[in-house]
């Protein structure tokens, strides 16, 4: 496929649409109109479009849609999810040198003392997964999630680390995951987005590139719903045009438009029409979607969520209606978990916020049969060191700095094999030691469940063809159910 | 076909095939011999390759083969072509029994002509004039017209940005605000003034190495300085300043050349013949700068700094009758003072520092250089080794560099620094611990160092160096400043310790510069570079009045030295003699009243030393392996012989009429912006991936006609004809031609024939740019500010927004005129960009950016919609429709109409909007609270009603402008 050909076949899917509007007399609405939402392109590399907007992947694959719950600043993971008794017997100790290779830190030197865990851990379910205290939800649905204990990355930093868990590239401008699927899956939703973004602490290191679409067309990067009354930018009517009024500004741009289009036969204004009539059901969709005073009292206390107010545990209960309501990729930031001092109280209260809402989302997703086709994936943009932090001029103590080499995350759903402790790491925690999961064959794991094969679901862009996991990846199997 | 690949590219092709192995099918197959082919045919390896064997984008440019000297103005339904242009069209479109369509009618012409030379539309008054000016040279004149606008080189400066990756803040996690608008002026400015390109290429890639550089020169260079730069605490500064050279080479490629450089960072190129090697000796000529920040006077300082150097010279000419400051003075000074007060001092080689956020780099000559977070922590510990016993004193040297704001050696304005305390402790090596866990925690029992005395070569008032050693750590101590006669210069204190330091068997140093002030916490005023050395040497010691920089310069013969460094050695000798005091006084008195410019930019400049480029195993820059000089890639014409292997030299080779790439890649986006598409389509690569040019002769045609017009086009002729690389000559090529004034309507057998449009029997037919959906309405509403350039502006961000934002910056929202500037204008925060624009295809500027997706989607919608800006515009729209047109609904609603469309409404248009019209002021006269809140921004405090208006009137007038702001045919560049 080329950047050409690719231009030509959809400029004949606009005129086949155009056809559609003019010599069957169809109008717009029907499928036809379904047909012009969403982006949905016609190429080479995804098989087929169908009427809905909704492409078809390369096979079948078990996630139709994923939630996908960035815990950004990096999680430590020997707080929560790594058991690592030998860190306590040498803690305040130097790491050995044979543990330790090259690598160098953020902040810390590397010889600074071994730190001993924070937290108690315990085996959890029939599964008997590790999981610390620190997690009293979560550890009741071990046996659904698969727990990868080894997961390694490139980049040290926040911002490139979190690019690159997002795009691949620690380089900015490449298309993000949730755009990726977007581009590969297109949107289930006649009125909503394919892929949502969601934000309930800090803002995020890595910026809009975490969610932006790079070189894929814009329609494909994530849009941003926000607190309140007025969930995506520009929603809502000025203040002053009624329901009423604003229906009819529309009838008479979509009248104009159509006439337009009649004498100047472009088919570029026929999607022009239907953007803003898509436009329109986003505002009277939109609202109702993010009204959780609609859920009932008892899934609110499962999430801990209160209609009204932000937080992730809203945010989580959001992403379930989104799901149902066909947003193909909604991505929760929580940017919140960078523990450079006071690692135990940092961790105690980010999980008192998160892990109640992610264990219902799991639960309610199971309850309501959605956890087969969506997939969740819970982790941060890297690790962080057995060893401690601390610095005077920063005022730092008993932290814990960025550590790339190893480091956990969870999946549930979507073909994710449930109960699975994935990969170890040695004793101090500091290196894996089996079952490495490098950020590419995560992607190509993810892509693999969604039903793509990683290496053909590309985009041609400077003369190459681009995809998300560069020219790396391989599918991890064991975490296939 | 290996046969067909000559013998010393074997081993090249054959490591391209095993890449290939894996991943690719047939078509794969095909490519890497094809790209074989052409690495076989690359020009220094032995065998010169005959041109027909390049990739097309490599041979040269071959101009018009039938050229007309004089254009004649045809009347305009002729369907005959008029320039050269129209003729390799029009020859293609009849091979493919295809013609040129008519000419659009005057008034969407004129509004496509006045869109694509200035960004904004033309008034309706403006289309009358046109439409019934019948002579021959309307077109022409009003081509001329907007050519002259300042307002061309604010759209055309939009489409060079997009390339520059401009932005107001840094990029990365803490995204902090970077004052570098200046240089988005220069580009205003120079598009205005129609700088030719090969100049404008120069003085952006290396207008500080001009000679005599101007201001402006250096501004220009911004253009390298656009890369990201990362804050992050606890990043390695190297790592990030590789990558912004890494971005330079990729954005140059890209702009310039056309070719995807970047992509052989880690390996040889895939496609293109660029082994890995050229991308390294490519990256040398970006890997020798520094990156200062520069003061941007504004012209009435600009007049006040020359009237305080005027007198600050004649101050210069009168201290040479001073006896005092004799020839002969001086010279007893240098020959006999000054080689007293060198001092025998030895620069510690360092073990260990240690500060943070803020991370210092040891340069080549030993000295700490702070680079990454700049931040208000500014205790730097250092660790070093020594073997001497009787060390007396210890020396820190402030000095300055390119890399700090305008050259330090202090971080904060006017190069200031404070440090509060010097303290250095000794513990002898034979009883360090085994280990020292921790990051800072040195447990080793220290012996503190008592200092008897400090001085330095320079104090400022309050900041005398007695305070390095006066046990307070969290105030005063050690600065410089003075007025601007004496600022921004590196300066010496010197320490003495009360007995000799030094432990038999060694020593290990812990010294520790203490610069977090708790009077000023807010400031950064730390040491952006310094060096430490020690002395042995016995008895008092001295400071010594020069730096080593001037130390060299009295070591140069008096007849060797420059006017500049004699007057230089003067000035120190002036300050340094007690008997002088009082002219000192005067000479700072002088510059007192210096105005400091509150305008900075950021420009590039040569290092010195010179950096050594190696080449990156993998692209770790971490793994330098061979040394690389400058070089251009192989595949294209060698650099001359004479040239410089820097930035001048790559920008003349650039701009050199034999480089093949250069004059098509701009022609080919001039082109892009025009039809919607380049006739180049992937704008960005030139290179053997791409396809070939819808019309080779007309993009090679005009590439020549840029490069040496043999055409006068318009008012050319009557001054003194065109001007090589001129832009505009180069625009008029394409605007005065039949193929750009032909209708853009799409007819069901061009929709199957060509539905892309690549032959050209039509116009093209595209929605605005990001920018020009918001000028649009703007300007159609009256809203529009016209002021030119100036900081950059804060229109209304919607909640929430910048809380997405790591590095949140408070975004008061620009008051006045300011609020409706040209969106060029918007303040461009990359981790937060501006949603209104890059909802409409923006570019991040998170690297160079040649051609733009343009997308089509209901987030659109709901800014033109719902956004304030647009919803405010409707309300001028009503406002004008109510004050200036006929009572009539009719004339009402064909005003607003023709306002922003241009053209006369239809009947049936006007009868839609009024019908629009009545159910809306129907609704409003029910509910006169609705209708104020639509049709005043703040209901509490309303704008003045037209005279013999209503409110109803106002509000439903203004949904009518709402609806119309919002045709496909108001966001369409028809």
């Amino acid at each position: 496929m080329n950047l050409d050909s690719e231009f030509f076949a959809e400029r004949r899917q606009h005129l086949s649409r155009r056809w559609f509007f003019k010599d069957c007399a169809m109008g717009l609405g029907g499928l036809a109109l379904a047909s012009l939402l969403n982006g949905s392109r016609a190429d080479a590399s995804v098989p087929s479009a169908s009427m809905r907007g909704v492409k078809l992947p390369h096979f079948a694959g078990r996630a139709k849609s994923v939630i996908y719950l960035f815990m950004a600043g990096a999680p430590s993971q020997l707080e929560l999810f790594d058991y690592k008794p030998t860190l306590a017997k040498y803690n305040g100790q130097p790491v050995p040198k044979d543990v330790l290779g090259g690598q160098t830190y953020a902040f810390i030197k590397p010889d600074s003392a071994i730190y001993a865990p924070e937290f108690k851990f315990e085996r959890h379910g029939q599964s008997g997964q590790w999981m610390s205290e620190a997690l009293p939800h979560l550890s009741q649905v071990a046996d659904d999630i698969a727990v990868v204990r080894s997961v390694s990355t490139d980049a040290f930093n926040h911002a490139p680390g979190q690019i690159f868990m997002n795009t691949g590239s620690q380089q900015f401008g490449r298309p993000s995951f949730g755009s990726w699927v977007s581009y590969g899956l297109g949107s289930e939703s006649q009125d909503l987005p394919a892929f949502v973004v969601l934000n309930s602490a800090g803002g995020l290191s890595g910026g809009a590139g975490n969610y932006g679409a790079g070189f894929l067309p814009t329609v494909h990067q994530g849009v941003l719903f926000r607190k309140g009354a007025d969930p995506v930018l520009y929603l809502s009517n000025p203040k002053g045009m009624s329901g009423n009024l604003q229906r009819k500004t529309l009838d008479v741009i979509k009248e104009l438009n159509e006439e337009r289009l009649g004498i100047v036969g472009d088919p570029e204004i026929a999607t022009r029409i239907n953007s803003f009539e898509l436009a329109y059901r986003m505002q009277m969709s939109a609202p109702e979607l993010v009204d959780l005073s609609r859920e009932s009292a008892a899934t609110l206390e499962l999430y801990g969520a209160e209609p009204g107010k932000a937080s992730f545990a809203n945010n989580c209960l959001l992403a379930r209606r989104m799901v149902e309501r066909g947003v193909r990729f909604v991505q929760l930031f929580h940017e919140a978990w960078d523990h450079h001092s006071d690692v135990k109280g940092g961790v105690k209260a980010q999980a008192g916020i998160t892990d109640k809402a992610c264990a219902a989302l799991i639960k309610d997703l199971k309850q309501r049969g959605l956890l087969d086709s969506t997939l969740v994936v819970w982790g941060g943009e890297f690790g962080r060191t057995p060893q401690v932090e601390g610095s005077i001029e920063l005022e730092r103590s008993l932290g814990r700095d960025h550590h790339p080499q190893a480091f956990s995350m969870w999946m549930a759903g979507g073909g994710v094999k449930p109960g699975l402790s994935l990969g170890e790491t040695d004793d101090f925690g500091f290196n894996v030691v089996k079952d490495k999961v490098h950020v590419h064959d995560l992607h190509a794991t993810l892509m693999h469940l969604l039903g793509f094969n990683h290496e053909k679901l590309t985009y041609r862009f400077q003369g190459r063809d681009f995809r998300l996991t560069d020219v790396f990846g391989d599918v991890v199997t064991p975490l296939l159910a | 076909m290996l046969e067909l690949i000559r013998r010393p590219w074997k081993d090249t092709v054959m490591r391209h095939l095993s890449l290939f192995v894996a991943p690719l099918g047939k078509v794969g197959w095909l490519a890497v011999l094809l790209a074989a082919l052409n690495l076989a045919a690359a020009p220094g390896t032995g065998s010169s390759p005959k041109t027909n064997e390049l990739h097309w984008a490599f041979q040269p440019v071959h101009g018009f083969s039938a050229l007309e000297s004089v254009r004649q103005t045809q009347p305009l339904d002729r369907q005959v072509p008029t320039t050269a242009l129209d003729d390799v069209v029009s020859r293609g479109l009849s091979s493919r029994g295809l013609a040129l369509a008519p000419e659009a009618d005057r008034p969407t012409l004129l509004r496509r002509l006045a869109l694509d030379l200035t960004g904004l539309p033309p008034t309706p008054a403006e289309v009358d004039a046109f439409v019934a000016d019948t002579s021959p040279e309307a077109y022409d004149r009003v081509v001329e017209r907007l050519l002259a606008s300042p307002h061309y080189g604010e759209k055309w400066a939009r489409w060079w940005l997009d390339a520059a990756r401009y932005a107001d803040s840094n990029g990365f996690e803490k995204d902090r605000t970077r004052s570098i608008w200046p240089y988005r002026d220069w580009v205003i400015g120079a598009l205005n003034r129609d700088l030719p390109f090969d100049q404008f290429t120069r003085e952006q890639l290396a207008g500080d190495l001009l000679p005599n550089p101007t201001l402006d020169q250096r501004i220009a260079t911004g253009f390298l300085r656009n890369s990201m730069v990362n804050m992050e605490g606890g990043i390695e500064p190297e790592k990030f300043r590789v990558e912004s050279i890494i971005d330079r080479v990729d954005c140059v490629g890209r702009t310039w050349l056309g070719l995807t450089i970047a992509c052989a960072q880690c390996h040889e190129h895939k496609y293109d013949p660029i082994p890995q090697a050229d991308y390294y000796r490519f990256f040398a000529f970006f890997n020798q700068d520094a990156e200062p920040r520069i003061e941007v006077p504004s012209a009435e300082q600009q007049t006040r700094r020359s009237e305080i150097v005027a007198k600050a010279r004649s101050w210069e000419a009168a201290l040479q009758t001073n006896p005092v400051t004799s020839a002969e003075s001086l010279e007893r000074w240098e020959s006999q003072e000054l080689p007293k007060l060198a001092g025998d001092w030895k620069v510690l080689r360092l073990r260990e520092w240690h500060s943070q956020p803020m991370k210092y780099e040891l340069q080549e000559d030993g000295s700490l250089l702070g680079g990454g977070d700049v931040y208000n922590h500014g205790v730097i510990r250092i660790w070093a080794d020594v073997m001497e016993t009787n060390i007396t004193g210890f020396r820190l040297e402030a000095l300055n560099s390119g890399n700090l704001p305008f050259h330090g050696p202090g971080l904060d304005g006017n190069g200031q620094f404070q440090v509060c305390e010097f303290t250095v402790e000794a513990t002898p090596i034979s009883e360090l611990a085994a280990t020292n866990a921790g990051s800072t925690h040195f447990s080793a029992t220290t012996n503190l160092i008592r200092f008897s005395r400090a001085l330095a070569d320079q104090e400022s008032p309050n900041y005398p160096a007695s305070g390095l050693i006066d046990g307070n750590k969290d105030n005063g101590g050690w600065g410089i400043d003075f007025t601007a006669g004496r600022r921004n210069e590196e300066r010496r204190a010197v320490v003495e310790a009360e007995k000799p330091v030094g432990f038999v068997g060694g020593t290990r140093l812990l010294i520790t510069l203490w610069q977090k002030p708790k009077d000023s916490p807010l400031s950064n005023q730390i040491l952006g570079r310094f060096r430490l050395s020690y002395t042995t040497q016995p008895g008092t010691l001295v400071v010594d009045p020069l730096s080593e920089r001037q130390r060299h310069i009295l070591a140069m013969a008096r007849t060797k030295r420059s006017k500049a460094q004699q007057s230089e050695l003067l000035h120190v000798y002036h300050f340094s003699q007690p008997a002088l005091a009082d002219s000192a006084r005067g000479w700072d008195e002088l510059w007192k009243d210096w105005p400091g410019a509150e305008n900075t930019t950021l420009a590039m400049e040569a290092r010195e030393p010179v950096r050594t480029t190696r080449v990156f195993k993998r692209g770790d820059w971490q793994k330098p392996l061979d040394a690389v000089s400058p070089a251009v890639p192989q595949v294209l014409p060698a650099l001359a012989s004479d040239a410089s292997p820097n930035r001048l030299g790559l920008a003349n080779w650039l701009v050199d009429s034999r480089n093949p790439l250069t004059s098509r890649v701009i022609v080919n986006r001039v082109w892009q912006s025009y039809f919607g598409q380049g006739l180049v389509i992937t704008s960005e690569d030139f290179g053997t991936r791409a396809e070939k040019p819808a019309y080779p002769e007309l993009l090679d045609g005009l590439a020549s006609e840029f490069m040496t017009p043999r055409q006068s086009l318009s008012s050319e002729a009557t001054k003194g004809g065109p001007k090589a690389w001129s832009l505009k000559h180069l625009h008029r090529l394409i605007v005065l031609s039949r193929v750009y004034r032909q209708s853009s309507r799409v007819t069901p057998e061009m929709a199957e024939q060509d539905p892309a449009n690549r032959w050209l029997a039509r116009a093209s037919r595209f929605r605005l740019d990001a920018e020009g959906i918001q000028d649009v309405a703007l300007k159609t509403s009256g809203l529009l500010s016209t002021k030119i350039g100036g900081p950059s502006v804060f229109p209304p961000l919607p909640d929430g927004v910048m809380a997405m934002a790591y590095g949140q910056i408070p975004w008061n929202v620009s008051e006045g005129e300011d609020r409706y500037r040209r969106a060029l204008y918007t303040f461009w925060k990359r981790s937060v960009p501006y949603p209104a624009l890059t909802l409409f295809d923006a570019p991040q500027a998170e690297q160079s950016c040649v051609r733009r997706v343009r997308s089509n989607t209901p987030l659109q919608a709901l800014v033109t919609l719902n956004e304030p800006t647009f919803n405010q515009a409707a309300r001028w729209l009503a406002w004008g429709a109510l004050n200036s047109a006929g009572p009539s609904e009719t004339e009402r609603a064909t005003w607003i109409f023709r306002q922003c469309l241009g053209r006369q409404p239809n009947t049936r248009e006007v009868e839609r909007l009024r019908g629009l019209w009545t159910t809306a002021r129907e609704e409003y006269v029910g509910q006169p609270r609705a209708a104020a809140e639509f049709a005043f921004a703040d209901p509490r405090n309303p704008a003045p009603l037209p005279p013999d208006s209503s409110i109803p009137d106002l509000a439903a007038w203004s949904v009518v402008s709402r609806a119309v702001l919002n045709l496909d045919e108001a966001l369409t560049r028809e």
